[in-house]
């Protein structure tokens, strides 16, 4: 299987605080990658430079076969990008925000109403399609979010703590949404501080204060600590970062 | 208060209701002075615009450019030209040949009034008696247009007399200048400067803040919480009140030291003054804030429907005696025009409480107004 | 370029949807004008007049006479002491206070002394206090000829000053103000909602989301400056057309050339705007910074107080004030009628500002962004 994402001594300092600590690995392409750490640990940092936004101090990185520093552009027409905030116009009514975003990937007239009736019919927004975002409830616009990052056919597609403020069954809906995702062969690269959401990855890593301090899939991890929750792992290398402190 | 008449348990309510409003309150304060980028703002803006408009602004008469198209070239037509350069108000710019260059000379705008001496003006001196000469002015700016033509008349007049072959003497004219005998630009200027950035400000601030709380949310915290509209009114006031009153201490010591205004009157009634018209414009900001859902609006409309109404209708640069009696209305409803009464009365006049009691009752009725509009949206709201 | 209208389509969808905001920026802006421009003038008629008369003669009958007569002056009070000449003045119910002095009559026909007439003028206006003085002046000097005229047969030679009021010979205010104010509001709103307009989206993180896109930080700007660019035109344009109809603006000069300067200036509103938008974190700050250029500009633009009289440094400071060009071009192209060859400074002016400061704007855009 094809590497998708390949980060290879990766850092970004901001002045003299390090956010980004030559970090490394790899995700291959279907993967579900989830990305955890603390608020501050470096993971928003980390994706926002794979996701072309940021520019690496020093490191590679590439994602989709193009190289973040070099090729930002190209990176940028080949992955999809979800933020915590959601980031969608909510003065604009549902079909206003898929025309918009279907037009700025550059996708022609006839993929733009098929890739629409394809979100449509699969969200069931028949109703709701000519309705302002701002009226649609929060779990809505999280799917319409997802769906709109995914419009273009993205290979990594970037989800930025997309599951905050939903009630557990919307958040179950949406791991559903990513599975499915994942087996059309999209790469998705996730950070959440659920740790519970960890247990859905494939593989992840945990980052504390820059550095990887941890990198495998949930089992091995446990294993490796001796523990049975992805959360007492978090615990365990948190609580070594506060001892030093 | 009649304290004594509630109970034990009223009583203790009273005083959680006072704790919490009091740690609303300090909430107010911390989120304003923590915005270190908009404190600097909030004072370094009005400082650096009573500083620049203090010497910026001023209709003084002085330096008009103008033209002369001296047909005649005579001693006399020279002598008057020379005593029109030497009055100092005016700068030749242009010397013109021909009728013909007068609207190139007015096009390009380098001159505002043409004088022009025809080529029979000697003849007419000294045949008719009476020899015309043309001001010409350019009245696409009428100010400086009358200005102009009525200060030319008046050093014609006088050289006239002066030159006139009889004994001049005729009259002795004095003029004694009242409350601004060096006829100080800053006197009409400053006052209103001061109003429109102070009632500009407040508004503004307390606007944005209401609507900031409707956006987030957090306005329905509030609206379940025991304090009641009033005192959340009150509370959002209080910290822009002390920051507003600050503000305009400095811009009218500003006012004071820099340029030259002068502090006749009470320093008492002035704070007085300051502190109404303050609360007055802070409450009209409220106002604002809760006829609107969002930041923005509430920012939109602050700005543009104070902005140049209180410019043009306040007093600050049309005399309100100039205006049509519909706008004379509305004038006496925007605040700023009663506090630059009160500034002028106050500091250049020195008059006293018996003179401007009627701006003082006005800016307050007005807070009152404001106010209670405000709350009746709030509780309609609810 | 298609990505440009597709974010020109969103922007107008956006713009006509916000009921909140749109009437402030179409219906109120014009209604302002129209408002205002009652309101700016500088006349100065109905001057309160109070006399005071310690000679009581007919010559002084008469010179009152003059003073009420040439309609400048309305005869208010009597005055006969200093005090209640003092309150009149304290209370602002008076103009100007003319006293003539006993023995006037007597004396203005004797030639070694002449009689002090003074004036006491109300100068908490300077401006206002200047034009009282003249016209008093020249009120009781032209009585003292006349005077003097009467009992001397051989005149002398006078200078008769001939005004002549050229563009607005009607001398109506009206008529300058209004496309003056126009452009004022149009600037205000321009300079106003690009900057909330960009901050807000940064704050909402609606533009971090278009950084991930193929789209450009150029595109995305463009996208911004072209809807606002017809709000002014629309904004400009309807004002004008309602002080055609309301106020009967003369148009003498070029509608074409007026449309060809607008369409140059508005880029430079839209880059300050802008520009603010990236030198600020919050709303709010946008807010302020906005307001404090607005004003400078507004106040500083000639069209209320003379540019001329103000100091080197501020007349300096001036040629960044783009206000200050557009009520030059105003009264030329509609009250001079100037041609191309006398606006194209203008426009070259505005062309070389509107691309520095956009540039500038972008430029910290994409540092910021």
């Amino acid at each position: 299987m094809e590497t998708v994402v390949k980060v290879n001594q990766l850092t970004k300092k901001f002045g003299s605080f390090i956010a980004t600590n030559a970090i490394s690995f790899e995700v291959k392409k279907g993967e579900i990658f989830g990305f955890l750490g603390a608020n501050g640990a470096g993971k928003t940092t980390a994706m926002r430079m794979l996701s072309g936004l940021l520019t690496p101090s020093s490191g590679q990185a590439s994602v989709a076969g193009f190289d973040v520093s070099t090729q930002a552009e190209l990176v940028k027409q080949n992955i999809g990008y979800m933020s915590q905030k959601f980031s969608l116009y909510e003065d604009l009514t549902i079909q206003e925000n898929i025309d918009f975003y279907g037009g700025v990937y550059g996708l022609s007239r006839q993929e733009k109403k098929d890739r629409s009736n394809d979100i449509v019919s699969k969200f069931q927004l028949e109703t709701v399609i000519h309705k302002l975002v701002r009226t649609i409830p929060l779990g809505w616009k999280q799917k319409l979010a997802f769906a709109l990052a995914l419009i273009h056919k993205p290979k990594v597609v970037f989800l930025d703590e997309p599951t905050g403020g939903v009630d557990p069954i919307t958040r179950r809906q949406f791991w559903d949404l990513i599975y499915e995702a994942a087996h059309d062969g999209v790469t998705i690269f996730i950070t959440t501080h659920y740790m519970d959401e960890a247990e859905y990855c494939d593989r992840v890593s945990i980052m504390v204060d820059g550095l990887i301090k941890a990198l495998g899939t949930p089992s091995e991890l446990k294993t490796s600590f001796q523990v049975d929750s992805m959360d007492a792992v978090f615990q365990l290398l948190a609580r070594g970062t506060a001892n030093k402190i | 208060m009649p304290y004594f008449n509630f109970s034990p348990a009223e009583r203790q309510t009273k005083y959680n209701l006072m704790k919490k409003f009091y740690a609303f309150v300090q909430k107010e304060f911390y989120h304003i002075f923590r915005d270190t980028r908009t404190m600097m703002i909030l004072f370094a803006l009005p400082i650096a615009l009573v500083i620049i408009f203090g010497y910026a602004l001023n209709n003084d008469f002085k330096n008009i450019p103008i033209g002369i198209l001296n047909q005649s070239k005579d001693q006399t037509s020279e002598k008057l030209i020379h005593r029109i350069v030497g009055s100092g108000y005016f700068v030749v710019e242009q010397t013109l040949e021909k009728p013909q260059d007068i609207p190139k000379a007015f096009k390009s705008g380098k001159v505002k009034l043409v004088v022009f001496f025809p080529s029979s003006f000697q003849q007419d001196l000294y045949h008719a008696k009476k020899a015309p000469v043309q001001l010409i002015a350019d009245a696409s700016d009428i100010n400086t247009a009358i200005n102009t033509t009525s200060y030319l008349s008046g050093i014609i007049g006088e050289f006239n007399n002066e030159n006139g072959r009889e004994n001049s003497g005729g009259v002795q004219l004095s003029s004694r200048m009242i409350f601004n005998q060096r006829l100080l630009s800053v006197y009409l200027f400053i006052p209103g400067v001061i109003a429109l950035i102070l009632l500009i400000i407040s508004a503004l601030l307390t606007s944005v803040t209401l609507a900031r709380e409707k956006e987030t949310g957090t306005l329905e915290l509030l609206s379940i919480s025991p304090i009641s509209p009033y005192m959340i009114i009150i509370g959002k006031v209080i910290p822009y009140l002390i920051l507003s009153l600050l503000n305009s201490f400095i811009i009218i010591l500003l006012g004071i030291f820099v340029f030259g205004l002068p502090m006749v009157g009470s320093v008492a009634l002035l704070i007085l003054a300051c502190f109404v018209y303050t609360v007055a414009s802070l409450s009209l900001g409220i106002l604002i804030s809760t006829r609107v859902e969002t930041q923005q609006a509430a920012m939109f409309a602050s700005l543009v429907s104070l902005m140049m109404p209180t410019m043009l209708l306040s007093g600050f640069i049309f005399p309100i005696e100039s205006l049509p009696l519909p706008l004379q209305l509305i004038s006496n409803i925007i605040p700023a025009t009663h506090f630059i009464i009160l500034i002028k009365s106050i500091m250049i006049k020195g008059a006293g409480i018996s003179l401007i009691w009627k701006p003082f009752f006005i800016l307050i009725a007005m807070t009152a107004v404001f106010i209670l509009v405000s709350i009746q949206s709030l509780k309609r709201n609810k | 370029m298609r990505n440009i209208l597709v974010l020109v389509r969103k922007e107008f969808l956006q713009i006509f949807r916000n009921r909140q905001l749109l009437p402030f920026m179409t219906v109120l802006p014009v209604v302002q004008v129209i408002l205002l421009t009652f309101a700016a003038n500088y006349e100065i008629k109905n001057l309160r007049l109070g006399i005071w008369d310690l000679d009581q003669s007919a010559s002084s009958s008469q010179l009152v006479h003059k003073f009420t007569g040439a309609n400048f002056f309305q005869a208010t009070d009597l005055i006969d002491n200093q005090k209640k000449a003092d309150d009149l003045l304290m209370q602002d119910a008076i103009d100007l206070v003319l006293v003539i002095p006993k023995d006037f009559e007597k004396n203005s026909k004797l030639q070694n002394s002449p009689p002090a007439v003074q004036f006491q003028i109300n100068a908490l206006n300077n401006s206002k206090a200047g034009i009282v003085q003249n016209y008093a002046n020249a009120i009781t000097q032209d009585f003292m000829s006349e005077l003097r005229g009467n009992a001397n047969v051989i005149g002398s030679a006078k200078i008769i000053p001939v005004t002549n009021f050229w563009y607005n010979p009607t001398l109506n205010y009206k008529t300058i103000m209004l496309p003056g104010i126009v452009a004022e509001v149009m600037t205000l709103i321009i300079i106003l909602i690009c900057a909330l307009n960009v901050v807000r989206e940064r704050e909402i993180g609606t533009i971090e989301q278009l950084n991930v896109t193929p789209l450009k930080k150029h595109e995305f700007i463009l996208g911004k400056l072209i809807p606002f660019w017809f709000i002014g035109h629309f904004i400009f344009w309807a004002g004008i057309a309602l002080g055609r109809l309301i106020f009967h603006i003369p148009m003498v000069g070029s509608l074409g050339l007026l449309e060809l300067f607008l369409a140059i200036f508005l880029f430079v509103p839209l880059g300050i705007g802008l520009f603010i938008s990236t030198a600020v974190e919050t709303q709010q700050q946008a807010l302020f910074t906005s307001f404090f250029f607005i004003i400078l500009f507004i106040l500083m633009c000639g069209l209320f107080t003379p540019v001329e009289t103000m100091p080197d440094w501020a007349q300096w400071v001036n040629q960044l004030n783009p206000l200050k060009y557009f009520v030059e071009v105003n009264r030329l192209i509609l009250l001079k009628g100037s041609g191309f060859a006398e606006i194209y400074p203008f426009i070259l002016k505005m062309f070389v500002y509107g691309i520095g400061i956009n540039a500038l704007a972008i430029w910290r855009f994409k540092k910021t962004s």
